[in-house]
């Protein structure tokens, strides 16, 4: 008679192979996607929220690690590196405005960002943060790759930072249409530019998801952010770590 | 789509190599980034070919984050007593970043075209 293996062994010998973590982010990420179709694109449905949920109680009540989890799951981690290079098209596409609409973008850029990163480093300051974890908060609405490399620049944690960064991702696609119909702004270069700005590729999503134009928007405030931030943040936080 | 991938991924190491080679402080994927964009403006015709797969990668972009987004279990411990003020710092700096960067937009854009062309559309 063969054996009927126990299903406990099956999961953990399927977790030593890079094939258990990538599945279950692929089927997480559709579960989350069929619920946000669900709920009709409420922004409270966040996709990304609801997957690293599924994954983490998964993961948790398995007993299964996050190095091996994350063994499997770094190749759809890989891919945000390409896909940073790839948001040369949308900005591509966008060129046009960005000639036309210099002056705005560049003010509200420079504006939104430098708010983003003092606001972070202050109140997080002065309510008695540590140095590392300030370090690690300052990049927080660049994207992912972006964020990591600073803070590791600057004495950060990466791998904290990254958390922090989908923690700002999802709580500005949730938040963005809240704020935004309070102040009444209506622009949806306004809109969008925000959203890609304060929350990176997470808001970037979001605003793909009720327009192209909103979405490209967002990318543009994104990518500007993203470079924006890489280049000021290493200057900055020393300035105002002396002034707080 | 292939060809395309492989294009991208060119642009990457070619972004990192750069970025390693100048010690440029933003990292090697946004340097791939706008040396792609410079490429694009010196041969629009190649935008045809990249399209299609750039925007397939961006329109899964939420996926992307979630393996990170797992490492809560394990960075979250980084925090130690930290939590309530980095939490805090998170929304109030988040929520001020998207209504500074809406309003200064929204008058910037308003001056150059006037006070009475409004587009309206909402999130």
């Amino acid at each position: 008679m063969i054996p009927v293996p126990h299903f406990g062994a099956i999961w953990v010998y399927l977790a030593g192979t890079p094939l258990l973590g990538l599945t279950l982010t692929l089927f997480a990420y559709l579960i989350a996607q069929r619920i946000y179709a669900a709920c009709r694109f409420n922004p409270l449905a966040n996709p990304v929220l609801i997957a690293v949920a599924i994954v983490v109680v998964v993961l948790e009540t398995s007993g299964t690690a996050y190095e091996t989890y994350f063994d499997g799951a770094q190749f759809v981690h890989f891919l945000l590196g390409p896909a940073t290079v790839a948001l040369a098209l949308p900005l591509y596409r966008q060129l046009p405005n960005l000639g036309r609409l210099a002056l705005p973008i560049f003010a509200s850029l420079a504006a939104g960002s430098l708010t983003a990163i003092v606001s972070a480093v202050s109140v997080a300051t002065l309510l008695g943060a540590s140095r590392q974890s300030i370090a690690s908060l300052a990049p927080k609405s660049a994207t992912t790759p972006i964020a990591m490399a600073v803070a590791k620049e600057i004495g950060g944690v990466p791998s904290l930072t990254a958390v922090l960064v989908i923690t700002t991702g999802v709580f500005g696609a949730v938040a963005a249409r809240g704020i935004l119909n309070l102040l009444h702004v209506t622009e949806v270069e306004a809109r969008g530019f925000a959203l890609g700005v304060a929350s990176h590729g997470i808001g970037t999503a979001r605003a793909f998801q009720v327009s192209e134009d909103m979405g490209a928007f967002a990318g543009l405030g994104m990518g500007l952010n993203g470079i924006f931030t890489a280049f000021v943040v290493p200057v900055l936080l020393p300035v105002l770590s002396r002034l707080l | 789509m292939l060809a395309a991938l492989a294009t991208l991924l060119v642009f990457q190491c070619l972004g990192e190599g750069l970025s390693y080679l100048f010690h440029i402080p933003a990292p090697g994927p946004v340097v791939g980034m706008l040396l792609l964009l410079a490429y694009l403006g010196l041969r629009p015709a190649s935008v045809a070919a990249l399209e299609a797969t750039a925007l397939e990668l961006l329109r899964h972009l939420s996926l992307l984050f979630v393996p990170a987004g797992v490492g809560i279990m394990v960075s979250a411990s980084a925090l130690r007593g930290d939590v309530v003020p980095v939490v805090l710092s998170v929304a109030i700096s988040t929520t001020l970043a998207i209504t500074v960067t809406a309003l200064v937009m929204r008058a910037m854009l308003r001056r150059q075209r006037g006070p009475s062309d409004k587009t309206g559309e909402r999130a």
